[in-house]
Protein backbone atom coordinates (compact mmCIF):
# COMPACT_ATOMS: atom_id res chain seq x y z
CA UNK A 1 0.00 0.00 0.00
CA UNK A 2 1.29 3.44 -0.83
CA UNK A 3 1.50 5.70 2.49
CA UNK A 4 -0.30 9.21 2.30
CA UNK A 5 2.49 11.81 2.83
CA UNK A 6 2.21 15.61 4.33
CA UNK A 7 2.64 18.60 2.08
CA UNK A 8 5.91 18.75 4.17
CA UNK A 9 6.89 15.09 3.26
CA UNK A 10 9.72 16.60 1.00
CA UNK A 11 11.54 18.82 3.96
CA UNK A 12 11.36 15.81 5.90
CA UNK A 13 13.61 14.27 3.22
CA UNK A 14 15.66 17.11 2.57
CA UNK A 15 16.51 16.86 6.25
CA UNK A 16 17.54 13.20 6.17
CA UNK A 17 14.90 12.24 8.46
CA UNK A 18 14.20 8.56 9.60
CA UNK A 19 10.97 7.84 8.26
CA UNK A 20 8.38 5.61 9.18
CA UNK A 21 4.94 4.15 8.66
CA UNK A 22 2.40 5.62 11.64
CA UNK A 23 -0.84 4.72 10.64
CA UNK A 24 -0.55 4.72 6.64
CA UNK A 25 1.46 7.96 6.38
CA UNK A 26 4.92 8.24 5.88
CA UNK A 27 6.40 10.32 8.85
CA UNK A 28 9.29 11.39 10.66
CA UNK A 29 10.30 9.17 13.45
CA UNK A 30 13.66 11.38 13.62
CA UNK A 31 16.13 13.97 12.39
CA UNK A 32 19.18 12.08 13.88
CA UNK A 33 18.76 12.15 17.58
CA UNK A 34 15.46 11.41 19.07
CA UNK A 35 16.68 12.73 22.53
CA UNK A 36 18.22 15.87 21.19
CA UNK A 37 15.07 16.67 19.64
CA UNK A 38 13.57 15.88 23.09
CA UNK A 39 15.49 18.14 25.28
CA UNK A 40 15.74 21.18 22.51
CA UNK A 41 11.73 21.13 22.77
CA UNK A 42 11.99 21.07 26.71
CA UNK A 43 14.79 24.14 26.44
CA UNK A 44 14.63 26.10 23.44
CA UNK A 45 12.17 25.16 20.86
CA UNK A 46 11.11 21.80 18.67
CA UNK A 47 8.81 21.54 16.00
CA UNK A 48 6.40 18.92 15.26
CA UNK A 49 4.72 18.20 11.32
CA UNK A 50 1.29 17.42 12.58
CA UNK A 51 -0.17 17.82 8.74
CA UNK A 52 -1.24 14.10 9.41
CA UNK A 53 -3.92 14.80 12.11
CA UNK A 54 -7.22 16.27 10.48
CA UNK A 55 -8.97 19.15 11.19
CA UNK A 56 -12.89 19.41 10.72
CA UNK A 57 -14.95 22.21 10.76
CA UNK A 58 -18.50 22.27 12.17
CA UNK A 59 -21.08 24.81 11.93
CA UNK A 60 -24.44 25.57 11.40
CA UNK A 61 -27.48 27.12 13.39
CA UNK A 62 -26.99 23.75 15.65
CA UNK A 63 -23.64 22.91 15.31
CA UNK A 64 -23.45 24.01 18.97
CA UNK A 65 -26.60 21.33 20.26
CA UNK A 66 -24.86 18.49 17.95
CA UNK A 67 -21.24 19.24 20.09
CA UNK A 68 -23.43 19.21 22.71
CA UNK A 69 -24.65 15.57 22.21
CA UNK A 70 -21.22 14.08 20.43
CA UNK A 71 -18.55 15.18 22.99
CA UNK A 72 -18.15 13.97 26.19
CA UNK A 73 -16.44 17.38 27.84
CA UNK A 74 -19.04 20.33 27.44
CA UNK A 75 -18.93 22.77 24.82
CA UNK A 76 -20.42 25.40 26.04
CA UNK A 77 -17.45 26.05 28.56
CA UNK A 78 -16.23 27.60 24.62
CA UNK A 79 -17.57 31.45 25.45
CA UNK A 80 -15.43 33.20 23.71
CA UNK A 81 -14.26 32.95 20.38
CA UNK A 82 -11.13 31.00 19.77
CA UNK A 83 -11.35 29.16 23.53
CA UNK A 84 -10.14 25.49 23.28
CA UNK A 85 -11.27 22.41 25.16
CA UNK A 86 -10.14 18.80 25.16
CA UNK A 87 -12.54 16.14 24.90
CA UNK A 88 -13.42 12.59 23.98
CA UNK A 89 -15.99 11.23 21.47
CA UNK A 90 -17.40 7.78 22.88
CA UNK A 91 -19.58 5.45 21.95
CA UNK A 92 -22.53 4.54 23.40
CA UNK A 93 -21.33 1.81 25.45
CA UNK A 94 -18.68 5.04 26.70
CA UNK A 95 -16.29 3.39 24.76
CA UNK A 96 -13.63 6.42 23.46
CA UNK A 97 -13.93 6.31 19.65
CA UNK A 98 -10.91 9.77 19.91
CA UNK A 99 -9.76 12.18 21.33
CA UNK A 100 -9.77 15.55 20.06
CA UNK A 101 -9.28 19.24 20.62
CA UNK A 102 -12.63 21.56 20.13
CA UNK A 103 -12.09 25.01 19.58
CA UNK A 104 -14.47 27.79 18.95
CA UNK A 105 -14.15 29.86 15.49
CA UNK A 106 -17.24 31.57 16.24
CA UNK A 107 -21.19 31.71 17.14
CA UNK A 108 -22.14 28.67 16.03
CA UNK A 109 -18.95 27.72 13.98
CA UNK A 110 -16.47 24.97 15.94
CA UNK A 111 -13.27 23.31 14.57
CA UNK A 112 -12.52 19.58 16.32
CA UNK A 113 -8.89 18.36 15.37
CA UNK A 114 -8.75 14.17 15.25
CA UNK A 115 -5.86 11.73 15.09
CA UNK A 116 -4.76 10.46 11.69
CA UNK A 117 -5.44 7.05 12.47
CA UNK A 118 -9.14 7.43 13.40
CA UNK A 119 -10.05 10.30 11.14
CA UNK A 120 -12.08 8.09 8.65
CA UNK A 121 -14.22 6.67 11.15
CA UNK A 122 -14.26 9.95 13.15
CA UNK A 123 -15.65 11.13 10.20
CA UNK A 124 -18.23 8.90 9.50
CA UNK A 125 -19.40 8.91 12.74
CA UNK A 126 -19.73 12.92 12.48
CA UNK A 127 -21.57 12.28 9.60
CA UNK A 128 -24.29 9.54 10.77
CA UNK A 129 -24.61 11.67 14.27
CA UNK A 130 -25.44 14.72 12.06
CA UNK A 131 -27.83 13.20 9.69
CA UNK A 132 -30.77 13.87 12.47
CA UNK A 133 -29.74 17.59 12.36
CA UNK A 134 -30.12 17.95 8.52
CA UNK A 135 -28.61 21.09 6.75
CA UNK A 136 -28.42 22.66 10.23
CA UNK A 137 -24.73 21.16 10.70
CA UNK A 138 -22.25 21.42 8.17
CA UNK A 139 -19.19 19.19 8.60
CA UNK A 140 -16.20 20.16 6.28
CA UNK A 141 -12.79 18.31 6.53
CA UNK A 142 -10.19 20.26 6.15
CA UNK A 143 -7.60 17.99 4.46
CA UNK A 144 -6.21 21.88 2.74
CA UNK A 145 -4.92 22.67 6.22
CA UNK A 146 -1.25 22.11 6.86
CA UNK A 147 -0.34 21.62 10.72
CA UNK A 148 2.49 22.72 12.32
CA UNK A 149 3.31 22.42 16.11
CA UNK A 150 6.17 24.57 17.58
CA UNK A 151 6.70 23.59 21.34
CA UNK A 152 9.38 24.92 24.00
CA UNK A 153 10.09 28.10 26.10
CA UNK A 154 11.20 30.24 23.06
CA UNK A 155 8.32 28.45 20.67
CA UNK A 156 6.21 31.91 20.20
CA UNK A 157 9.06 34.11 20.19
CA UNK A 158 10.05 32.00 17.43
CA UNK A 159 7.17 31.62 15.82
CA UNK A 160 6.82 35.52 16.24
CA UNK A 161 10.12 36.02 14.05
CA UNK A 162 9.39 33.81 11.41
CA UNK A 163 6.44 34.08 10.35
CA UNK A 164 4.91 37.63 8.96
CA UNK A 165 1.68 38.64 11.01
CA UNK A 166 1.78 35.80 13.70
CA UNK A 167 2.76 38.40 15.87
CA UNK A 168 -0.11 40.60 15.75
CA UNK A 169 -2.25 37.93 15.63
CA UNK A 170 -1.05 35.90 18.62
CA UNK A 171 0.98 37.97 21.29
CA UNK A 172 -1.93 38.17 23.77
CA UNK A 173 -3.29 34.90 23.03
CA UNK A 174 -3.61 33.11 26.61
CA UNK A 175 -2.79 29.26 27.05
CA UNK A 176 -5.71 27.31 25.24
CA UNK A 177 -6.56 30.34 23.18
CA UNK A 178 -6.52 30.39 19.83
CA UNK A 179 -6.51 33.26 16.46
CA UNK A 180 -7.50 32.93 13.61
CA UNK A 181 -6.20 35.33 10.49
CA UNK A 182 -6.52 36.04 6.97
CA UNK A 183 -4.50 32.67 6.20
CA UNK A 184 -2.63 31.56 9.35
CA UNK A 185 -4.35 30.26 12.47
CA UNK A 186 -2.60 30.13 15.60
CA UNK A 187 -3.67 28.46 18.68
CA UNK A 188 -1.48 28.35 21.92
CA UNK A 189 -2.04 24.61 22.26
CA UNK A 190 0.53 21.81 21.83
CA UNK A 191 1.42 17.98 22.98
CA UNK A 192 4.47 18.34 24.82
CA UNK A 193 3.53 20.17 28.28
CA UNK A 194 5.46 22.95 26.88
CA UNK A 195 4.56 26.31 26.06
CA UNK A 196 4.28 26.80 22.18
CA UNK A 197 1.60 27.30 19.44
CA UNK A 198 -0.16 24.64 16.68
CA UNK A 199 -0.20 26.58 13.05
CA UNK A 200 -2.68 25.59 10.34
CA UNK A 201 -2.55 27.24 7.38
CA UNK A 202 -2.84 26.40 3.70
CA UNK A 203 -1.19 23.42 2.48
CA UNK A 204 0.68 25.90 0.07
CA UNK A 205 1.57 27.85 2.58
CA UNK A 206 3.70 25.09 4.31
CA UNK A 207 7.01 24.73 3.33
CA UNK A 208 7.64 28.68 3.28
CA UNK A 209 6.89 28.78 6.80
CA UNK A 210 8.72 25.16 7.42
CA UNK A 211 12.06 26.89 6.05
CA UNK A 212 11.49 30.40 7.85
CA UNK A 213 11.01 28.50 11.51
CA UNK A 214 13.97 26.39 10.73
CA UNK A 215 15.95 29.68 9.98
CA UNK A 216 14.83 30.93 13.10
CA UNK A 217 16.46 27.99 14.84
CA UNK A 218 13.38 25.85 15.64
CA UNK A 219 14.73 22.52 15.58
CA UNK A 220 12.74 19.71 13.31
CA UNK A 221 11.82 16.91 15.69
CA UNK A 222 10.04 13.65 15.01
CA UNK A 223 7.25 11.04 16.35
CA UNK A 224 9.94 9.39 18.58
CA UNK A 225 10.38 12.83 20.58
CA UNK A 226 6.69 13.49 20.37
CA UNK A 227 6.16 10.30 21.97
CA UNK A 228 8.97 11.13 25.05
CA UNK A 229 7.56 14.20 25.55
CA UNK A 230 3.88 13.64 25.46
CA UNK A 231 4.32 10.42 27.95
CA UNK A 232 6.53 12.93 30.18
CA UNK A 233 3.61 15.24 30.10
CA UNK A 234 0.97 12.85 31.24
CA UNK A 235 -0.59 12.85 28.03
CA UNK A 236 -2.38 9.67 26.98
CA UNK A 237 -1.98 8.04 22.98
CA UNK A 238 -4.79 7.16 21.32
CA UNK A 239 -4.51 3.43 20.49
CA UNK A 240 -2.12 3.20 22.89
CA UNK A 241 -3.71 4.60 26.54
CA UNK A 242 -7.22 4.03 25.07
CA UNK A 243 -9.68 3.11 22.63
CA UNK A 244 -13.42 2.11 22.32
CA UNK A 245 -12.30 -0.57 25.06
CA UNK A 246 -12.00 1.22 28.13
CA UNK A 247 -13.89 4.37 29.19
CA UNK A 248 -12.47 7.40 30.15
CA UNK A 249 -13.01 7.48 33.47
CA UNK A 250 -11.00 4.58 33.33
CA UNK A 251 -7.71 5.65 31.53
CA UNK A 252 -7.14 8.90 33.55
CA UNK A 253 -9.14 11.25 31.45
CA UNK A 254 -12.52 11.65 33.66
CA UNK A 255 -11.09 15.30 34.05
CA UNK A 256 -12.78 15.85 30.90
CA UNK A 257 -16.14 14.55 31.38
CA UNK A 258 -18.83 16.52 32.21
CA UNK A 259 -21.56 14.81 33.88
CA UNK A 260 -23.01 17.81 35.73
CA UNK A 261 -25.79 19.18 33.38
CA UNK A 262 -26.91 15.84 31.86
CA UNK A 263 -26.93 16.93 27.86
CA UNK A 264 -27.57 13.40 27.28
CA UNK A 265 -24.16 12.99 25.38
CA UNK A 266 -23.15 9.71 23.21
CA UNK A 267 -22.16 7.20 26.15
CA UNK A 268 -23.58 9.36 29.08
CA UNK A 269 -26.20 6.66 30.34
CA UNK A 270 -23.22 3.72 29.79
CA UNK A 271 -20.40 6.10 31.68
CA UNK A 272 -23.59 6.33 34.78
CA UNK A 273 -23.82 3.11 34.97
CA UNK A 274 -20.46 0.73 34.11
CA UNK A 275 -18.48 1.24 37.52
CA UNK A 276 -15.05 1.70 36.08
CA UNK A 277 -13.06 -1.67 36.08
CA UNK A 278 -9.19 0.20 36.09
CA UNK A 279 -7.52 3.01 37.92
CA UNK A 280 -5.12 4.94 35.57
CA UNK A 281 -1.86 5.94 36.92
CA UNK A 282 1.73 6.85 36.08
CA UNK A 283 4.74 4.29 37.46
CA UNK A 284 8.71 5.23 37.99
CA UNK A 285 11.11 2.30 37.93
CA UNK A 286 13.10 1.96 40.80
CA UNK A 287 15.77 -0.10 39.17
CA UNK A 288 17.59 -0.29 36.40
CA UNK A 289 15.61 -1.24 32.49
CA UNK A 290 13.05 0.31 30.66
CA UNK A 291 8.85 -0.09 30.82
CA UNK A 292 7.23 -0.37 27.73
CA UNK A 293 3.61 -0.70 26.87
CA UNK A 294 1.28 -4.29 27.67
CA UNK A 295 3.94 -5.16 30.57
CA UNK A 296 2.11 -7.13 33.37
CA UNK A 297 2.09 -5.21 36.21
CA UNK A 298 1.49 -6.94 40.08
CA UNK A 299 -0.20 -4.30 42.90
CA UNK A 300 -1.14 -5.34 46.49
CA UNK A 301 -5.32 -5.43 44.75
CA UNK A 302 -4.26 -7.35 41.94
CA UNK A 303 -3.02 -7.32 38.30
CA UNK A 304 -2.86 -4.40 35.68
CA UNK A 305 -0.57 -3.66 32.72
CA UNK A 306 1.01 -0.69 31.39
CA UNK A 307 -0.35 0.96 28.21
CA UNK A 308 3.00 3.31 27.65
CA UNK A 309 6.30 3.48 28.68
CA UNK A 310 9.76 4.58 27.96
CA UNK A 311 12.55 6.38 29.02
CA UNK A 312 12.27 9.87 30.17
CA UNK A 313 15.31 11.74 28.71
CA UNK A 314 13.96 14.89 30.78
CA UNK A 315 14.18 12.43 35.00
CA UNK A 316 16.69 9.89 33.18
CA UNK A 317 14.76 6.94 34.52
CA UNK A 318 12.16 4.92 32.79
CA UNK A 319 8.34 5.90 33.10
CA UNK A 320 4.80 4.29 32.08
CA UNK A 321 1.23 4.79 32.67
CA UNK A 322 -0.65 1.90 33.63
CA UNK A 323 -3.93 0.47 34.12
CA UNK A 324 -4.66 -0.92 37.52
CA UNK A 325 -7.39 -2.42 40.07
CA UNK A 326 -9.53 0.13 41.13
CA UNK A 327 -8.76 1.85 44.43
CA UNK A 328 -4.44 1.65 43.40
CA UNK A 329 -3.45 4.79 45.37
CA UNK A 330 -0.36 7.25 44.60
CA UNK A 331 2.59 5.63 46.18
CA UNK A 332 1.75 2.56 45.59
CA UNK A 333 4.82 -0.24 45.32
CA UNK A 334 4.33 -2.82 42.79
CA UNK A 335 6.35 -4.97 40.35
CA UNK A 336 6.72 -4.73 36.57
CA UNK A 337 7.64 -8.12 34.13
CA UNK A 338 10.61 -6.37 32.35
CA UNK A 339 12.06 -8.85 30.03
CA UNK A 340 11.10 -11.82 32.27
CA UNK A 341 11.93 -10.30 35.50
CA UNK A 342 9.83 -8.59 38.17
CA UNK A 343 11.14 -4.59 38.83
CA UNK A 344 9.99 -2.79 41.49
CA UNK A 345 8.30 0.80 40.42
CA UNK A 346 6.46 3.08 42.03
CA UNK A 347 2.57 5.02 41.13
CA UNK A 348 2.89 8.15 40.66
CA UNK A 349 0.38 10.73 38.91
CA UNK A 350 0.43 10.24 35.60
CA UNK A 351 1.72 13.98 34.66
CA UNK A 352 5.98 13.91 35.12
CA UNK A 353 7.12 16.95 33.38
CA UNK A 354 5.85 20.04 32.69
CA UNK A 355 7.27 23.13 31.00
CA UNK A 356 10.85 21.99 31.73
CA UNK A 357 10.01 20.95 35.57
CA UNK A 358 10.10 17.93 36.71
CA UNK A 359 6.76 17.05 38.67
CA UNK A 360 8.41 13.87 40.47
CA UNK A 361 9.94 14.22 43.72
CA UNK A 362 13.12 13.27 44.17
CA UNK A 363 14.17 13.27 40.60
CA UNK A 364 15.01 16.85 39.39
CA UNK A 365 15.30 17.44 35.29
CA UNK A 366 18.39 16.45 33.89
CA UNK A 367 21.00 19.23 33.44
CA UNK A 368 21.44 20.43 29.97
CA UNK A 369 24.23 18.19 28.39
CA UNK A 370 26.83 19.11 25.64
CA UNK A 371 23.80 18.06 22.96
CA UNK A 372 22.19 21.67 23.58
CA UNK A 373 23.21 24.48 21.43
CA UNK A 374 25.82 26.93 22.60
CA UNK A 375 23.85 30.10 23.95
CA UNK A 376 20.45 28.27 24.13
CA UNK A 377 18.18 29.57 26.86
CA UNK A 378 17.54 27.38 29.60
CA UNK B 1 29.58 4.16 7.47
CA UNK B 2 32.27 1.80 6.22
CA UNK B 3 32.28 -2.22 8.09
CA UNK B 4 35.79 -1.98 9.81
CA UNK B 5 37.87 -5.13 7.75
CA UNK B 6 39.71 -6.74 10.47
CA UNK B 7 36.08 -7.45 12.89
CA UNK B 8 34.43 -10.38 12.63
CA UNK B 9 30.41 -10.58 12.43
CA UNK B 10 26.99 -12.24 13.60
CA UNK B 11 23.78 -11.78 11.82
CA UNK B 12 22.12 -10.87 14.44
CA UNK B 13 24.71 -7.33 14.29
CA UNK B 14 27.17 -7.97 17.13
CA UNK B 15 30.96 -7.78 15.99
CA UNK B 16 33.68 -9.61 17.60
CA UNK B 17 37.38 -8.32 17.79
CA UNK B 18 39.84 -11.45 18.83
CA UNK B 19 42.35 -10.81 20.70
CA UNK B 20 45.97 -12.09 20.77
CA UNK B 21 45.64 -13.27 24.36
CA UNK B 22 43.00 -15.85 22.88
CA UNK B 23 39.69 -13.75 24.00
CA UNK B 24 36.85 -12.32 21.98
CA UNK B 25 35.89 -8.63 22.27
CA UNK B 26 32.10 -8.20 21.72
CA UNK B 27 29.96 -4.67 20.56
CA UNK B 28 27.15 -3.89 18.81
CA UNK B 29 27.76 -2.87 15.00
CA UNK B 30 26.87 0.71 13.71
CA UNK B 31 23.80 -0.50 11.73
CA UNK B 32 22.28 -1.82 14.75
CA UNK B 33 22.77 1.14 16.63
CA UNK B 34 21.39 2.77 13.71
CA UNK B 35 18.65 1.12 13.52
CA UNK B 36 17.74 1.48 17.50
CA UNK B 37 18.11 4.92 17.54
CA UNK B 38 19.01 6.95 21.21
CA UNK B 39 20.41 4.07 23.30
CA UNK B 40 19.23 3.95 27.26
CA UNK B 41 19.97 0.74 29.19
CA UNK B 42 22.12 -1.74 28.32
CA UNK B 43 22.69 -4.57 30.30
CA UNK B 44 25.83 -6.96 30.12
CA UNK B 45 26.10 -10.72 31.15
CA UNK B 46 27.76 -10.97 34.47
CA UNK B 47 31.49 -11.44 34.74
CA UNK B 48 32.38 -15.36 35.30
CA UNK B 49 29.60 -16.35 33.23
CA UNK B 50 29.75 -19.52 30.92
CA UNK B 51 28.15 -18.53 27.48
CA UNK B 52 27.55 -21.02 25.16
CA UNK B 53 27.64 -19.82 21.02
CA UNK B 54 24.56 -18.61 20.64
CA UNK B 55 22.82 -17.86 23.68
CA UNK B 56 21.07 -14.72 24.81
CA UNK B 57 23.36 -12.96 27.14
CA UNK B 58 22.47 -9.37 27.34
CA UNK B 59 20.20 -6.33 25.87
CA UNK B 60 20.23 -3.14 24.38
CA UNK B 61 17.37 -0.68 24.69
CA UNK B 62 16.87 2.61 23.03
CA UNK B 63 13.99 5.15 23.74
CA UNK B 64 12.35 3.23 20.95
CA UNK B 65 12.93 -0.34 21.11
CA UNK B 66 14.79 -3.18 23.39
CA UNK B 67 16.84 -5.74 21.46
CA UNK B 68 18.79 -9.07 23.11
CA UNK B 69 22.72 -9.32 22.78
CA UNK B 70 23.78 -13.50 21.31
CA UNK B 71 27.36 -14.44 22.50
CA UNK B 72 28.78 -14.98 19.34
CA UNK B 73 31.12 -17.44 20.22
CA UNK B 74 31.58 -19.80 23.36
CA UNK B 75 33.96 -18.91 26.57
CA UNK B 76 33.43 -17.45 29.76
CA UNK B 77 32.76 -13.44 30.14
CA UNK B 78 36.03 -12.07 31.50
CA UNK B 79 35.63 -7.86 31.37
CA UNK B 80 32.28 -6.39 30.85
CA UNK B 81 32.92 -2.26 30.20
CA UNK B 82 30.88 -1.14 33.42
CA UNK B 83 31.22 2.66 31.89
CA UNK B 84 27.71 1.47 29.24
CA UNK B 85 25.91 1.24 32.69
CA UNK B 86 25.91 5.17 32.69
CA UNK B 87 26.42 6.11 29.19
CA UNK B 88 24.73 4.15 27.18
CA UNK B 89 24.97 6.49 24.14
CA UNK B 90 28.36 5.91 23.91
CA UNK B 91 27.31 2.75 21.28
CA UNK B 92 25.54 5.74 19.10
CA UNK B 93 28.77 7.91 19.56
CA UNK B 94 31.16 5.09 17.98
CA UNK B 95 29.71 1.60 18.28
CA UNK B 96 33.44 -0.23 17.22
CA UNK B 97 35.33 1.52 20.16
CA UNK B 98 31.54 1.05 22.70
CA UNK B 99 32.57 -2.25 23.55
CA UNK B 100 30.26 -4.21 25.74
CA UNK B 101 32.46 -7.50 27.05
CA UNK B 102 34.93 -10.04 26.29
CA UNK B 103 35.01 -13.61 26.57
CA UNK B 104 37.60 -16.38 26.82
CA UNK B 105 37.28 -18.23 23.42
CA UNK B 106 36.29 -22.03 24.74
CA UNK B 107 36.08 -23.29 20.99
CA UNK B 108 38.71 -21.72 18.42
CA UNK B 109 36.81 -23.81 15.65
CA UNK B 110 33.99 -21.30 16.11
CA UNK B 111 35.17 -18.49 14.72
CA UNK B 112 35.03 -19.79 11.17
CA UNK B 113 31.32 -19.65 11.54
CA UNK B 114 31.81 -15.47 11.94
CA UNK B 115 31.18 -13.69 8.89
CA UNK B 116 34.05 -11.48 7.60
CA UNK B 117 33.39 -7.59 6.76
CA UNK B 118 32.51 -8.12 3.37
CA UNK B 119 29.58 -11.00 4.07
CA UNK B 120 28.26 -8.63 7.13
CA UNK B 121 28.12 -5.73 4.71
CA UNK B 122 26.13 -7.74 2.02
CA UNK B 123 23.56 -8.54 5.01
CA UNK B 124 23.66 -4.96 5.79
CA UNK B 125 22.68 -4.01 1.61
CA UNK B 126 20.48 -6.46 2.03
CA UNK B 127 19.02 -5.38 5.22
CA UNK B 128 18.36 -1.97 3.46
CA UNK B 129 16.84 -3.43 0.07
Amino acid sequence: MTLRRTVLNGEHHALNARMVDFGGWEMPLHYGSQIAEHQHVRRDAGMFDVSHMLAVDVGGDDARSFLLRLLANNVDRLQAAGAALYSCMLDEKAGVLDDLIAYRLGAGRYRLVVNAATADKDLAWLHARAADFGAAVRIVSRRDLAIIAVQGPQAREKVWNAIAGAQALSRDLAPFRAAQGERLFVARTGYTGEDGFELMLPEEDAPAAWQALLRAGVVPAGLGARDTLRLEAGMNLYGQDMDESVTPLECGLGWTVDLAEGRGFVGERALRSIPARFTALGLVLLERGVLRPHQEVQTPLGAGLTTSGSFSPTLQVSIAFARLPPGTQEGAQVQVKVRDKWLQARTVKSAFVRRGRSLLAGHPAAPATATREPGAPQ
Amino acid sequence: MSVPADLKYTDSHEWVRLEADGTATVGITHHAQDLLGDLVFVENPAPGRVLRKGEECGVVESVKAASDIYAPLSGAVVAVNAELETAPEKINQGAYEAWMFRLKVADAAEVAGLLDAAAYQKLVEADAH
